[in-house]
């Protein structure tokens, strides 16, 4: 893994590697990535992956409204907010 | 009275030696006193904790017996509490005021717990020294220069130093039975699913699971009576009856199988931890188990597998903070991208931006079928290994950590840091429940024994960790820095 | 030489739960802004989802709707992107195990034919929440009431060869979904969404590179925004231009597709299992408990309105369209015992009246049963059809009876044969000239002569009868 590639994986992480941590962050990511990768050693072909450790299936809900309008609690622990409405930085289509 | 079980505790309380009040009020002392150098707690509600006893107290003279009425108890910032910063050691959450309870708060609040405030963790329990947290390291009641392990650090401390009697934690690879096993106390992990999830900051969903730090194995009992259970806004909580933990805490170790991983006992174990594991393997064998060797063939793989498939579901997780609806926030933000990308990397730690650069890293176009797939399919081998085990054994035992608490800033490495785990990453994968006692002290500080059971097999493993501690004292050691009180 | 159009079609319902795919929260249209957006929904820490059952149900309706298989194992995934109106970060979906595969759908062209256009799969996930950038001078507001409503997602195979084709297909997903009672499909707000895919090629070439247009909101949008990004495409590639595999998006006002700003960045979704679910594994007995309970379908009514009404195909596609439209013109049919007439009625006066009041069929002032009372009285002559139609202004006004309509203002047919005779002779008297004409044989008059008795009679006499006395009496 180069800087290149750090930077591109930052990016859809929407983190910022400073030019002054490039290096030691990829060299960090790249002992990370190589311990990592003493799974490919193994062969695993045929082994069905394993996403959950339970072996159950899902739960349905009946289909009810419970929730009550907390709005303006929840409102309040915005960092930015206005006439109901959350604030971000003007989103440009 | 700070170094009393739960157990005594609520039979001193329920005999009028004390109320709950006098309780909390001691303890709430003593964390004013020993948390500036501990770094135990990072919030502690006073008011609240006093009229939760004083509430306790009065429910008792109405006839109320419930065991955990009136004992206090220290949360995991990681669980949200209504109203009460919760901020899982992070700055991007150094203010939320969740507006609900965690099911695990609830549920200890309905036993009649007291709560007494939120302990300090590894930031998003990323970490196995509880030195990535954005409140401050937290000092090893044995050796406050060194750590307390992590990332229920803070929560293992307290316990260990008698800021509180019980504490809850969450383990995503052993965060909950490294510290244990650091500190010189009980930290027990649950089945994946046996405890609701609902309202504690997710770090990796397939994995984090809500447990105990206590004194004992009696103690954890009484803990996870009340936490376990069906919980229909997780639905990942498993749907079948709470076993009855304290009533099977007397069964005979007679007969009882406990294998032995062998590569639990490889190299890089420190020799005075071998020593002493072997020592307690002993203990059980002469209490009548009998001590079979087993492989599991890919632990080695676990570590590498773990550091995929926690990153990648954290990657995730750690989406939700941007800025946007509740938490930290960048300062005049140019755009949306510098809104998300300011607030994240100002409000994120080190460690917390190199999992979450790891986990996205392993999901990315080109890459999944590499690590993310690959990982899964490791997982399974992982699991079939416990399950092949299990089939010749009753109980799995081994050390919990391969050293006992190194000093702060000893582990800068991160591999390094993330090899420590090793024993206790596969109990995660694999879902199973897992429990570390104290068995032994090297250089003067504390080290487990950490009991690994099947699926859903808390009472047996409790169990088997009672009778130890029938046998032995290690549980009762206190730290020098903060014994004498009691 | 020609271009082939070939378009593909993403359509998005929103299932029509009363809760949101994973909490509690409502998803009634029209509250406040982010009234309807609790913790789960606004990704709170800890909070956690469990899946709506009956949005489940709704999608294995659809499925079976549309002849597909049902996804036994079904699988949610998180689909990582950032923006505002995506609370968690990622949004959960569907992308290895659909709950719905393989099926198809028949589309009805304006000529009458049919043609089979595949469903690739549809699978469940929830919605966004909106971001309104009007509200304020430098910064956008977000309103989370529709994050997390339950969609369903309806990938077509790329089968579709002009803008036409492409509304048939909106039309009969629209009314599909309807007749199933899983959504409103209102494209106006949003119910019911499409993304179309749209390249160009030679005949019988290869595909061409293909742009996707997003945020269409009508059918007559849909139409329009291809038919203009496929003008786009020929012209980029007469001058010798690429297309540029890209997003687009559609402005109605100026009737145009314009690249979309802000999604530049190649996007990397990072899909991998939802971990705080578990599989969804749907059981043959819930499949057949779900297939008992289908409504006919839009097809099947056709058919049957075609053979057991006798109604022609185009007749019988008009009411069929909408289900309401169909239940009203069957109740109106099986009271008067004329489905003809019935249909006639429904399709040209009701409908007329409709469009008029801009009102749906379930909010007809005309209930099918007075609808039917004066089809009655047309079949058994106490009024015309003429004296029917004003009959029908006044419940269409909000009268309800039909017959005291024709009591109280005297509106029956006058069949009785000597009043006949007196207004026959009256209008004889009175138009002599024409009189002679007919009886010198000039057959033209005739209808002239019907007119002035029925002027005079105010329409209630019998047109028949007056018909045959004027030629009895002045036969050549």
């Amino acid at each position: 893994m180069d800087k290149s590639e750090i930077d591109k994986i930052a990016k859809l992480a929407r983190l910022r590697v400073s030019s002054a941590d490039a290096n030691e962050v990829t060299a960090r990511i790249g002992e990370i990535l190589a311990m990592i990768d003493q799974m490919q050693a193994v062969d695993t072909e045929g082994v069905e992956p394993l996403a959950h450790p339970l072996d159950a299936v899902l739960r349905l809900r009946a289909d009810e409204v419970t929730e009550v309008d907390h709005r303006d609690e929840l409102l309040a622990l915005a960092p930015a907010s206005e006439n109901g409405l959350y604030l971000v930085p003007k989103v440009i289509e | 009275m700070l170094h009393l079980t739960v157990t005594e505790l609520s039979a001193a309380l329920s005999r009028g030696e004390f109320s709950s009040v006098e309780l909390t009020r001691m303890f709430l002392d003593r964390i004013n006193l020993l948390n500036p150098a501990l770094n135990a707690y990072i919030t502690v509600c006073e008011e609240s904790a006093l009229a939760a006893a004083a509430a306790a107290d009065q429910a008792r003279v109405r006839g109320d017996v419930r065991p955990l009425l009136g004992i206090p108890v220290a949360h995991k910032d990681i669980f949200c509490t209504r109203g009460l910063r919760t901020t899982c050691g992070s700055r991007i959450l150094r203010d939320f005021l969740p507006p609900y309870d965690a099911c695990v708060v609830e549920k200890l609040r309905q036993a009649g717990a007291v709560m007494l405030g939120k302990t300090n963790m590894d930031e998003f329990a990323m970490g196995s020294s509880n030195e990535t947290s954005f409140f401050g390291k937290v000092g090893n009641p044995f050796d406050t220069g060194r750590v307390p392990g992590g990332s229920s650090g803070g929560s293992a401390a307290a316990v260990a130093a008698g800021l509180c009697p019980m504490a809850t934690g969450t383990d995503t690879g052993g965060s909950i039975r490294q510290p244990a096993s650091f500190c010189g106390i009980t930290g027990f992990k649950p089945s994946y699913g046996r405890v609701s999830r609902w309202g504690m900051i997710a770090f990796a969903s397939s994995l984090d699971q809500a447990g105990t730090l206590t004194k004992t194995a009696a103690d954890a009992a009484l803990m996870m009576q009340a936490m376990a259970g069906l919980d229909p806004r997780d639905s990942t909580s498993v749907d079948r009856p709470v076993e009855d933990y304290t009533g099977e805490l007397g069964s005979s170790l007679a007969g009882l199988r406990v294998g032995v991983p062998r590569p639990h006992f490889a190299e890089g174990l420190s020799p005075g931890v071998e020593q002493g594991v072997r020592e307690a393997l002993a203990e059980l064998e002469r209490a009548g188990a009998s001590l079979i060797d087993i492989d599991l063939p890919n632990n080695h793989l676990s570590v590498p597998a773990y550091y995929v498939v926690a990153p990648a579901e954290a990657s995730a997780n750690l989406s939700r903070y941007d800025g946007v609806r509740y938490g930290y926030r960048c300062e005049e933000p140019a755009d949306l991208e510098d809104l998300y990308t300011r607030t994240r990397s100002e409000g994120f730690g080190d460690e917390v931006k190199r999992r979450i650069l790891v986990g996205t890293y392993a999901l990315s176009a080109g890459y999944y079928d590499a690590y993310y797939r690959k990982a899964q399919r490791i997982r399974r081998l992982i699991r079939q290994d416990f399950i092949s085990a299990f089939e010749q054994v009753d109980v799995i035992a081994g050390p919990t950590s391969p050293h006992v608490a190194f000093p702060h800033g000893a582990k800068a490495d991160p591999v390094e840091m993330y090899l420590e785990d090793i024993f206790t990453i596969a109990v995660n994968l694999a879902g199973l429940p897992g429990i570390s006692i104290p068995a032994g002290f090297e250089e003067g500080m504390p080290f487990g024994l950490q009991i690994i059971g099947p699926d859903f097999g808390e009472a047996r493993i409790l169990n088997v960790a009672r009778q130890f501690q029938q046998l032995t004292d290690w549980h009762k050691r206190l730290p020098v820095s903060t014994a004498g009180e009691s | 030489m020609e271009w082939e159009a070939v378009i593909g079609l993403e359509v998005h319902v929103q299932l029509s739960t009363r809760s949101k795919l994973f909490s509690g929260t409502s998803t009634a249209f029209g509250a406040d802004p982010n009234s309807q957006a609790n913790i789960y929904d606004l990704a709170m820490p800890g909070t956690l989802p469990v899946l709506n059952g009956e949005a489940l149900r709704m999608a294995v309706r659809f499925g079976l709707a549309i002849d597909a298989e049902i996804g036994r194992h079904s699988v949610f995934d998180r689909k990582n992107y950032f923006y505002p109106d995506l609370p968690k970060g990622y949004q959960t979906s569907q992308l290895d195990y659909p709950i719905v595969g393989r099926g198809s759908i028949v589309i009805n062209l304006e000529d009458g034919s049919e043609k089979r256009i595949g469903v690739t799969r549809a699978h469940m996930e929830e919605d966004a929440g909106k971001s309104l950038h009007e509200e304020f001078a430098d910064a956008s507001g977000i309103d989370l009431n529709r994050a997390g409503t339950p969609l369903l997602e309806i990938v077509s195979d790329p089968d579709l060869r002009s803008a036409r084709e492409a509304v048939a297909y909106l039309k009969k997903m629209h009314s599909i979904v309807r007749y199933l009672g899983i959504s409103d499909g209102d494209m106006s707000q949003g119910s019911m969404r499409c993304d179309a895919n749209v390249s160009i090629r030679r005949p019988g070439a290869e595909l061409g590179t293909r742009t996707e247009i997003k945020n269409v909101n009508s059918f007559r949008f849909v139409e329009k925004a291809i038919n203009f990004e496929i003008r786009r495409q020929q012209d980029v590639l007469e001058d010798g231009g690429t297309i540029i595999q890209e997003t687009r998006l559609y402005d109605s006002v100026r009737d145009v597709t314009r690249p979309m700003r802000g999604k530049e960045v190649a996007n990397d979704y990072r899909y991998f299992p939802e971990p705080d679910l578990l599989p969804v594994e749907i059981g043959e007995d819930l499949i057949e408990q779900i297939r008992a309970e289908l409504p006919e379908l839009p097809d099947a009514r056709k058919q049957r309105f075609a053979s057991e009404y006798g109604l022609s195909g185009y007749d019988a596609g008009v009411l069929i369209a909408a289900r309401e439209m169909a239940d009203y013109f069957e109740r109106v049919a099986k009271r008067c015992g004329d489905a003809k007439l019935a249909a006639n009625w429904v399709s040209v006066e009701l409908q007329a009246l409709l469009n008029r009041e801009n009102l749906d069929i379930v909010a007809s002032p005309v209930s099918a049963d007075s609808l039917a009372d004066l089809i009655s009285r047309i079949r058994d002559k106490t009024i015309s059809g003429k004296i029917a139609k004003t009959v029908f202004e006044q419940l269409a006004a909000g009268s309800e009876n039909v017959d005291e309509i024709i009591e109280r203002q005297g509106l029956r047919q006058v069949t009785d044969e000597g009043e006949i005779e007196k207004l026959v002779d009256r209008v004889i008297a009175e138009n002599a000239a024409q009189a002679q004409q007919l009886r010198d044989g000039k057959q033209q008059v005739l209808g002239y002569l019907v007119g002035q008795a029925m002027k005079l009679s105010r329409g209630k006499a019998n047109p028949a009868q007056v018909n045959q006395l004027l030629r009895d009496k002045l036969k050549p």
